[in-house]
């Protein structure tokens, strides 16, 4: 039976959170099907990584470290990933469903004409077939899907599965292999990054407090910020804080813009609008501060206080550093 | 400078969906059951402003049931200039792969395009990986998560463009033609006017252009269900969320906040 193959991404040789969760994912699926579980680690100057992806559940490594999957740029990492599918067909590609797992998969997909199911919140094996959940409709729905063909290519969101652990007893191989693009080939040259600060994690984070329309200003934000910072968490905002100009878009939760699953979401000042709830109801332990007890955001909240955020927040803030 | 833009009826953001035996039915009773998918409309701003500096034309293009006319005659009120429905049986239940499949067989049709621009996602399936798909197909450009379009050299056939992407902004640069998808902070979409909404009522009854399969010379094993990579048989409402909202009351908001901090290490979410 042929394997499960999982993408590792990585960004300047450092393996992202999500990756882990894939891979443990991968494990899993692997397990109940009896077959291997094989790692795709692309990039350069990366070798170090095999060893660590190893101990954490890959039986096998394909390395490829060139220059031309430096920058990860989707091209060169699909065609490579599609030629060695195509030599070994895998069950099943999985990766995180980040903007470079979502296009990997895409290009890849079409290479193999295999069916892609994106932004998968559960995995499991039925009948002897992969099942994959996901949710469709801004969240209001849940759909399983199934591969029609031999491969079934699979983004995983993120902080939806739990990461694989490392056990340094582990051992398995490592198999070098040449990429499939030549640097004039490929349609895409980068030309700068601007590395963005803070945002980045909001997808990744464990906890995150947001911040609506009733924070009242560019100002009122601060304390939320500051719970968020507290708390070793991101900050995150609802559209009509985002509209009004008070925050940045990078940190709109909701059918527009991200879509997040912390163990921990306080909305702060938000309504609880359809397309908000999009962006944040697999959270969980949603906590919702609103002066409105009518809120729908309550409906969605496991604890709720009514009252007013500005007074609300900082003692939290305080009483939080008493104790942390 | 041809563009071509590429939208999808989808049912409102704010939508009541029921299901039934995997299929999914909706209504709204404030408005409108069905709407241009609202990132598409980033799509569209753009395709017109990149016109509007650079000269040419910008086709519609939305595959779908005939209701997806709606889709195109937003993008005309808009202001494209042509818009072609792609309508038939066979292509009911196509997945991504058999929908970039049609798309790109109708590209291929018009024949002379540029660009094609893409919302992020579409809000029924959220699938967000037509556009990429769709690149491949053609052999062009693939260009995502583009929040501005920075350079658009004709004679050299480069575009330049930022991308939003979780590390930051990335610069980047590539051959025309490309196709890219946009994010919501390209710009800010304008309304129709009351001409543009006249002018599009008016496109749609006479000038509108609906292609089959049969018009595209598509492979009927690559389109529809039989076409598609996957099949989804169950689609289901979420399960209800168990128990309550607790509500924290106590005299004073410090007292609240204390109160529910205490909650919070108990879940062990801090
Ligand atoms: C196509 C489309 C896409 C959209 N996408 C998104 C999206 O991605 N994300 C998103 O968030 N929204 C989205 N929206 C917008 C959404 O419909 C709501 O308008 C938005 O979420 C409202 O933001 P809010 O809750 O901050 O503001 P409001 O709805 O105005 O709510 C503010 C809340 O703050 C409370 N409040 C006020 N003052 C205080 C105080 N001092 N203390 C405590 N509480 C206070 C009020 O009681 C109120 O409940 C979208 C809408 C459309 C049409
Ligand atoms: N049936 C369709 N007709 C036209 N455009 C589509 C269709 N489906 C998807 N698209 C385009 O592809 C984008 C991404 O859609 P999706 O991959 O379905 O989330 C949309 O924003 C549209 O621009």
């Amino acid at each position: 039976m042929s394997a499960i193959w999982v993408w590792v991404e990585q960004h300047d040789g450092e393996v992202l959170p999500v990756s882990w969760e894939v891979l443990g994912a991968g494990r899993t699926v692997a397990e109940e099907l009896g077959v291997g579980l094989s790692a795709l680690l692309f990039g350069q100057g990366i070798e170090g990584l095999a060893q660590d992806i190893i101990q954490r559940g890959a039986d096998k490594v394909y390395l490829c470290d060139d220059a031309t999957l430096a920058d990860g740029r989707a091209e060169p990492y699909a065609s490579l990933l599609s030629k060695l599918a195509g030599e070994h067909k895998p069950q099943a590609i999985l990766a995180g469903s980040t903007s470079s797992g979502r296009d990997v998969l895409a290009l890849a997909a079409v290479d193999l004409e295999a069916g892609l199911v994106p932004d998968c919140t559960a995995l499991a094996v039925q009948d002897g077939r992969i099942k994959a959940t996901r949710p469709v409709y801004a969240g209001k729905l849940l759909s399983n899907v199934y591969s029609k063909g031999d491969t079934l290519l699979a983004s995983l969101r993120s902080r939806a599965f739990p990461p694989a652990e490392a056990d340094a007893g582990r051992s398995g191989e490592t198999v070098v292999v040449e990429p499939a693009m030549q640097p004039d080939d490929i349609r895409v040259e980068v030309l700068g990054l601007e590395a963005s600060e803070g945002t980045a994690s909001l997808t990744d984070s464990a906890t995150i407090v947001s911040g609506g329309r009733g924070v009242g200003g560019p100002e009122g934000f601060e304390p939320v910020r500051q719970l968020a910072t507290t708390l070793g968490g991101a900050l995150g905002a609802s559209r009509a804080a985002v509209d009004a100009d008070w925050i940045p878009y990078a940190m709109q939760v909701g059918q527009t813009g991200k879509t997040v699953s912390p163990d921990l979401y306080v909305a702060a000042g938000i309504s609880g609008a359809i397309q908000h709830l999009a962006g944040m109801r697999t959270s969980k332990i949603i906590v919702a501060i609103n002066k409105d007890p009518e809120a729908p955001i309550f409906k969605v909240a496991q604890y709720g206080i009514v009252g007013d955020l500005s007074k609300i927040v900082p003692a939290m803030v305080a009483e939080l550093e008493k104790r942390l | 400078m041809h563009t071509v833009i590429c939208a999808k009826q989808t049912p409102s953001t704010t939508a009541i969906l029921a299901v039934e035996e995997g299929k999914v039915t909706w209504s709204d009773p404030g408005g409108s059951p069905d709407i241009a998918n609202p990132w598409d409309e980033y799509a569209i701003e753009e395709a017109i402003r990149l016109r509007e500096k650079h000269g040419g034309k910008v086709t519609a293009i939305s595959m779908g049931p005939d209701e997806a006319r709606e889709a195109l005659k937003t993008a005309i009120a808009m202001g494209c200039d042509e818009a072609v429905l792609i309508t038939d049986e066979a292509i009911k239940g196509s997945d991504t792969l058999a929908t970039s499949y049609v798309l790109a067989k109708a590209i291929e049709k018009l024949g002379d395009v540029d660009l094609v621009i893409f919302g992020r996602q579409a809000i029924d399936g959220d699938t967000g990986q037509t556009s990429m798909q769709v690149a491949r197909r053609l052999g062009w450009t693939p260009l995502s998560f583009v929040s501005s379009v920075d350079e658009l050299d004709l004679e050299g056939r480069t575009v330049s463009v930022t991308r939003a992407i979780e590390s930051g902004r990335q610069k980047v640069k590539g051959a025309i033609p490309a196709a890219m998808s946009v994010l919501k902070e390209i710009n800010e979409p304008r309304y129709p006017s009351f001409k543009g909404i006249r002018k599009a009522t008016k496109y749609m009854k006479r000038e509108l252009c609906a292609w089959g399969a049969a018009d595209l010379d598509a492979d009927a094993n690559r389109i529809g269900e039989a076409g598609s990579g996957v099949n989804w048989p169950e689609v289901y409402s979420l399960p209800p969320k168990e128990g309550e909202c607790t509500i924290i009351e106590a005299d004073t908001p410090e007292a609240a906040a204390v109160a529910l901090v205490d909650k919070l290490f108990e879940e062990k979410v801090i």
